[in-house]
C-alpha cells in the first residue's frame, strides 16, 4: 500500500455520468474543487451516496436546526449521534430513534421491512444500549387493492419474523391507510433502548495507529446505492432497482448484539458505528470527520461474499448486521476472541492516522495493492462539506379551498343512523382493532411490557435491571402522526401530532420527556411539496417547545411521490418517550366496574373538519384540520397529571380517531362492559359523538370520589368537563337507545381487519 | 438445588428464564454455554425460548446438535430434570427427549397472545398439585402445532403424559380456544419417567406481580415445591 497515485481501472467520470448517479451539474464542480482534480468512479460514487439526500439532509437540514433540540435531559444533541440519549435518572439513559424504510418496503416489503427493523436496532445498540422495546408506524393505500394487502401482509410478516428472532418485543404502533399511499407506503420503525451513563459507545475515530475492524456479516451486492435510490421518485423503472434492496439475517442481528454489547463493556472500543445507508463509505467518513483523524483502509481484506467484487461496490454496499469499530491497539486479540465467541466475522481492514496539515483527516482505499480513492472525509459529511439547499416553497391551492368547508352542508346523524355510523367506525381500518397485525409480532419477549394485561393509551415497558431487581421505573413510547389533519393544514396537523402522543404518555401516566420524527414528504422540488414540509417543521417545533420535549434526532424521507398517485400526504411520524418514575401510577384506558361514572374532560366542538365520520362515512374529502389550540391541550396535560397523581381516576383514553363514540367503545371493550350515555343537544350529534375536535379525554370515576373529582377538576384545576353517564354490565346506550350490544361492537373491532386482510 | 438455562445463539427467553427463576421464585440459577460440555452442577436444566441457529433448517434441528445437548441427554437419561419452553420444547422434541413434533401453526402465522391451559397430567410433578383451574399464559411461536400419530396418541393419554391443553377462560374445550392447532388441544408434553417436560405457553411471561398476570409463577413454583424436593 504505497501507491500515491489514485487510480481505479475506469475512465473519468463525465458530468453525465455524475447526473446518472445522482450529482447536479454544481455539485460535480464543488467535488472537482474539493479534489483539486476530476474525481474517478469509485470517488463520484462516494460523493453521490454521501450527498445523497439521505445521508447528507441536504434539502432539510437548514430547516431541522430550527427544532427545539436542548433539554436538560439531553446527553446527546440531535444527529450527533446514532440516536438520542435522555437521562432518565439512577445514571441510566434512554437512547431511541426513529426511521423510514419506504422505499425498499415499497418495492420488496417483506425485506424492506424487516432490514428497516434491524437497521433501527443497530443504531440504539452500536451506543452501547441493550434494545428494550420496538414501535412502528406503517402506512398503506386502499385496503381494498390486491397489491395493499400484498404489501401489508409482506410488510407485518417481516417486521414480525426480524423482530421476534431478534427477541425485543414490539409493544405498539400505527397502522394507517388512504388512497394516497398506494403507490408509496410508509414504513418507519421505532427503537428504544437502555444503557448506563458513562458507558455509552460514540461514532468517532481517533489514535494514530488504531486498528480498524469491519465485525458481522460478509459484504455483498445488495444494497448497492440504495441511499441514492431512496433519495429518487418511484416509478415504474424502480422495479429495476430491485439489487439496491437489502437482506436482512435477524440470527446474526442477534448475534451482533450481544457480541457489541460485550466489545463495548470492555472499554476498549474508540468509537463504532453500524452500517447502514451507504456502508463503509458512510461508517469510515462519519466516525473519521467526527474523530478529525483520516484511514488507511484495504479493501482486499473485508470479507466479501463473492469474488470479484469492485471497490466502489464494497464501499457502497449495503449489506446489512455489520458495524465498524475502531479499537485500541494492542487489544485486537481480546476484541477477536469475543467475536470467535459469538462465531461472528472480525476483520482488520485498516488503520487511523492523522489528519494533514490542510484537512481534517483523510480516507485512503486501497484494493489489489492500488489506492483506488483519496477522499477528505470532513467534506462527505452532514454538518461538513455536504451540500446545504435553502428550497422554494409555495402555498398549496387546495390549503384556502379546504378551509371553506362549511359543517352545514353536511346532514346531522339521525337517531335512526346512529347504529349504521356505530358500525362503519368500529369496522372501518383506520379504527377497528389492530390485532390481527400485532398478535404476528412477540410482544411480551423481555417480561417487559406493562402494558400486555393493562391496556393504555401509550405502551408502557418496565426497565429490568438485574443489578437492581426492586428497580421500577419505566419507559412509556409512543408513535402517533394523523396525516389526514396534517395534509390539511401542515403547522397545526403537526402540532396535533407531537400533542396526540403527549396526550397518550400523559394518559398512561408518563411524563413526557422527548421527541424522535420522521419526516415523510414527497418531492422536495416540488413548491407546495416543500410548503407542507416547512409549515409541518414549524408546527412541530411550536407543540415541542410547549411540551418541553425536544427534538433528539430522527430520520427525513422526501421522495415518497410518484407519477401515478402525486405525494402522500405529508407524514411527519412523532416518536416520542416518557417516564414513569412510579409503577403505581400506570394508568389504563379500560372501564374498571359498572356505576363508575363517565366523564369528558375538555371541551366539546361543533366539529367534524377531517374526522374519519366525514371522510369515509359522509365522503367529504375536503376539510380544515380539527379545531385545536395548543395552549388549551398543554393545560389539560397538567389537569390529567394531578388526577392520576392524586387516584382520582380509574381510566383514563383520549379521545382521538373515531371520535368521542369509539373512546367509550374502546374503554368498554377490553373487559366487555358497556356504558349509558347522554349527548349534549347544544351541539350537532355526529359532531359530539364523531367529531375529532382535539384536547379531550374520557375518564371513568368511582361513584364514592364524584365529590372529590368535580371539586379538583372544576375548583382547582379549573378545567371543562362534563357528565356522560354510567359504566353498564352490557350495551352501548346512547340517549336510552340501544345502539349495539357489546358483543356485537367486540366482534366488529376485533375481527374486521383481520377479515379484510385474509 | 441448583437451575441451569442453556444459552444457544439465537435464544432470546433465556434473560426472561433467569429472572423469573432468580428474582421471582428465588432460586440459584447458571447459565450454560451452548459450546461447552459442563452441567456445573445443575439438578434442573431449562432450554429457553427463541430462535436457536435463526430456526434455520427447521426448529430445534441444529440446536439439538451443540456441544452441550450430549450432557443434557445424558442428564436426562440418568433421570435428572429437564424443561423446555417454546423453542426448548421443539429443541427436546428434536433430540428425541419427548414424543411427538411441532409444526406450523393452522394459520400460517407467528401468534403471540395470552391463552388458557388446563393442567393435565396427575403423574408429573409438574401438574399433579396444580389447583384445576384455567391459567392465563402467553404464547408467542409460528411453529408451536403439537402432533403425533394415533398409537403415539394413545400412549401419551393412556400414560398420562399430557401436562397442558389448551382451553377457554372457563375450562371448557373449544376449537376457538386451540391457538395453532394442536392435536387434542395438546401444550405440553412429559416423557415416559416424568422427567423431561416440554410445554409452547411461555409461563416465565407471566410470573411478575409487574406484569400484571402471575399465572405462570404457580406453574413454576411447582417445580421448586413438588418437583425438586
Amino acid at each position: 500500500m504505497t501507491s500515491t497515485e489514485v487510480h481505479d481501472g475506469n475512465a473519468l467520470p463525465t458530468v453525465e455520468t455524475a447526473r446518472k448517479l445522482g450529482v447536479l451539474p454544481e455539485e460535480f464542480d464543488r467535488i472537482r474543487e474539493i479534489l483539486g482534480r476530476t474525481p474517478n468512479f469509485t470517488e463520484l460514487s462516494i460523493f453521490s451516496v454521501m450527498w445523497s439526500e439521505h445521508c447528507s439532509y441536504k434539502n432539510s437540514i437548514v430547516w431541522l436546526k430550527t427544532l427545539p433540540r436542548d433539554g436538560e435531559r439531553m446527553l446527546a444533541k440531535a444527529g450527533e449521534e446514532n440516536a438520542g440519549l435522555v437521562d432518565i435518572g439512577d445514571g441510566l439513559a434512554c437512547s431511541f430513534k426513529i426511521e423510514s424504510h419506504n422505499h425498499p418496503s415499497a418495492l420488496e416489503p417483506y425485506q424492506g421491512a424487516a432490514t428497516g427493523v434491524g437497521g433501527i436496532n443497530r443504531d440504539i445498540f452500536t451506543m452501547g444500549a441493550r434494545p428494550i422495546a420496538q414501535l412502528n408506524s406503517l402506512r398503506f393505500g386502499n385496503p381494498e387493492l390486491a397489491k395493499t394487502k400484498w404489501l401489508v401482509k409482506g410488510v407485518v410478516k417481516g417486521i414480525g419474523d426480524y423482530g421476534n428472532a431478534f427477541g425485543i418485543p414490539t409493544v405498539g404502533g400505527e397502522v394507517f391507510f388512504d388512497e394516497c399511499y398506494n403507490t408509496n407506503p410508509l414504513v418507519n420503525a421505532f427503537s428504544a433502548g437502555i444503557v448506563e451513563v458513562g458507558k455509552v459507545a460514540k461514532a468517532t475515530s481517533y489514535g494514530v495507529g488504531n486498528p480498524v475492524f469491519i465485525v458481522g456479516s460478509a459484504t455483498g451486492k445488495d444494497g448497492i446505492h440504495g441511499a441514492t435510490f431512496a433519495s429518487e421518485d418511484i416509478t415504474d423503472k424502480s422495479n429495476e432497482k430491485l439489487p439496491a434492496v437489502q437482506v436482512g439475517d435477524p440470527f446474526m442481528e442477534k448475534l451482533l448484539l450481544e457480541a457489541t454489547l460485550e466489545i463495548i463493556e470492555t472499554g476498549y472500543v474508540i468509537g463504532i458505528q453500524d452500517m447502514g445507508a451507504a456502508g463503509i463509505i458512510c461508517s469510515t467518513s462519519e466516525m473519521s470527520a467526527k474523530g478529525e483523524h483520516g484511514m488507511i483502509i484495504d479493501l482486499d481484506k473485508v470479507p466479501t461474499r463473492q469474488s470479484n467484487m469492485h471497490g466502489w461496490e464494497i464501499l457502497l454496499s449495503e449489506s446489512q448486521e455489520r458495524m465498524l469499530v475502531v479499537v485500541e491497539k494492542g487489544k485486537e486479540h481480546i476484541i477477536q476472541g469475543i467475536f470467535d465467541k459469538w462465531d461472528l466475522h472480525c476483520a482488520q481492514i485498516g488503520e487511523v492516522v492523522a489528519a494533514g496539515p490542510n484537512d481534517a483527516g483523510r480516507l485512503h482505499f486501497y484494493q489489489h495493492g492500488a489506492l483506488i480513492a483519496d477522499v477528505p472525509a470532513y467534506d462527505l459529511v452532514l454538518g461538513g462539506g455536504a451540500p446545504q439547499y435553502h428550497r422554494e416553497y409555495r402555498e398549496p391551492a387546495y390549503y384556502q379551498r379546504f378551509k371553506q368547508f362549511e359543517i352545514s352542508s353536511v346532514p346531522d346523524t339521525s337517531a335512526d343512523e346512529l347504529t349504521a355510523v356505530a358500525k362503519h367506525l368500529l369496522s372501518h381500518p383506520n379504527i377497528a382493532s389492530r390485532r390481527w397485525v400485532y398478535e404476528q409480532y412477540d410482544s411480551m419477549v423481555g417480561t417487559a411490557n406493562r402494558s400486555t394485561n393493562r391496556p393504555s393509551d401509550a405502551a408502557l415497558v418496565r426497565i429490568r435491571d438485574v443489578k437492581r431487581p426492586d428497580y421500577s421505573k419505566g419507559i412509556a413510547m409512543t408513535v402517533d402522526c394523523n396525516s389526514r389533519y396534517v395534509n390539511a393544514d401542515p403547522f397545526v396537523g403537526a402540532q396535533i401530532a407531537v400533542s396526540e402522543a403527549a396526550r397518550n404518555l400523559t394518559c398512561t401516566g408518563a411524563e413526557p420527556l422527548a421527541v424522535t420524527n420522521n419526516l415523510n414528504f414527497g418531492n422536495p422540488y416540488v413548491p407546495e411539496v416543500y410548503w407542507q414540509f416547512v409549515q409541518a417543521v414549524k408546527g412541530m417545533g411550536a407543540a415541542c417547545l410547549k411540551f418541553g420535549t425536544p427534538v433528539t434526532g430522527g430520520n427525513v424521507s422526501f421522495y415518497n411521490q410518484s407519477s401515478d398517485d402525486g405525494p402522500v400526504f405529508p407524514t411527519p411520524t412523532i416518536g416520542m418517550i416518557g417516564l414513569v418514575e412510579n409503577p403505581e401510577h400506570q394508568m389504563t384506558l379500560d372501564f374498571k366496574e359498572t356505576d363508575d361514572l363517565i366523564y369528558m374532560i375538555g371541551v366539546a366542538k361543533n366539529d367534524i373538519a377531517s374526522s374519519e365520520y366525514l371522510y369515509s362515512y359522509r365522503k367529504v374529502k375536503e376539510s380544515p384540520a380539527p379545531q385545536f389550540d395548543l395552549e388549551e391541550e398543554y393545560t389539560l396535560h397538567q389537569g390529567l397529571k394531578t388526577l392520576i397523581q392524586q387516584g382520582m381516576v380509574q381510566s383514563m383514553h383520549d379521545v382521538s380517531d373515531g371520535g368521542l363514540f369509539v373512546a367509550l367503545a374502546e374503554s368498554a371493550m377490553p373487559r366487555g362492559l358497556g356504558f349509558q350515555v347522554s349527548t349534549d343537544k347544544n351541539y350537532r350529534t355526529d359532531a359530539f359523538l364523531f367529531g375529532e375536535a382535539q384536547s379531550r379525554v374520557l375518564v371513568s370515576v368511582k361513584p364514592s370520589q364524584q365529590g372529590a373529582f368535580q371539586k379538583l377538576l372544576g375548583a382547582d384545576l379549573k378545567l371543562a368537563h362534563t357528565l356522560l353517564g354510567t359504566v353498564t354490565a352490557k350495551d352501548f346506550v346512547i340517549d336510552s337507545a340501544t345502539v349495539m350490544t357489546t358483543g356485537e361492537a367486540k366482534d366488529l373491532f376485533d375481527n374486521s381487519l383481520g377479515k379484510l386482510m385474509a | 438445588m441448583k437451575f441451569g438455562v442453556v444459552v444457544f445463539p439465537g435464544s432470546n427467553c433465556d434473560d426472561d428464564t433467569v429472572y423469573t427463576l432468580q428474582h421471582n421464585l428465588g432460586q440459584n440459577v447458571v447459565k450454560l454455554w451452548h459450546k461447552d460440555h459442563d452441567l456445573q452442577g445443575c439438578d434442573f436444566i431449562l432450554l429457553p425460548g427463541g430462535f436457536s441457529y435463526g430456526d434455520y433448517l427447521r426448529t430445534g434441528a441444529i440446536a439439538r446438535f451443540s456441544p452441550i445437548m450430549n450432557e443434557v441427554i445424558e442428564h436426562a437419561n440418568r433421570g435428572g430434570y429437564v424443561m423446555g419452553i417454546c423453542n426448548g420444547f421443539q429443541i427436546l422434541v428434536e433430540a428425541g427427549l419427548l414424543p411427538g413434533v411441532l409444526l406450523r401453526n393452522l394459520s400460517q402465522k407467528y401468534s403471540c397472545r395470552n391463552v388458557h391451559l388446563l393442567p393435565q397430567s396427575k403423574k408429573a410433578l409438574l401438574t399433579a398439585e396444580l389447583p384445576q383451574r384455567a391459567y392465563k399464559i402467553p404464547i408467542a411461536h409460528g411453529d408451536g402445532r403439537y402432533f403425533i400419530d394415533e398409537d403415539g396418541l394413545k400412549r401419551l393419554n393412556d400414560q398420562d403424559q399430557v401436562l397442558f391443553r389448551y382451553c377457554e377462560a372457563d375450562g371448557s374445550f373449544t376449537d376457538e380456544a386451540n391457538p395453532n392447532g394442536s392435536i387434542d388441544h395438546i401444550a405440553g408434553v412429559s416423557n415416559e419417567t416424568f422427567n423431561v417436560f416440554g410445554m409452547m405457553p411461555h409461563p416465565e411471561r407471566a410470573s411478575d406481580e409487574a406484569l400484571g398476570n402471575i399465572d405462570g409463577r404457580y406453574i413454576l413454583e411447582q417445580l421448586v415445591s413438588t418437583v425438586l424436593i
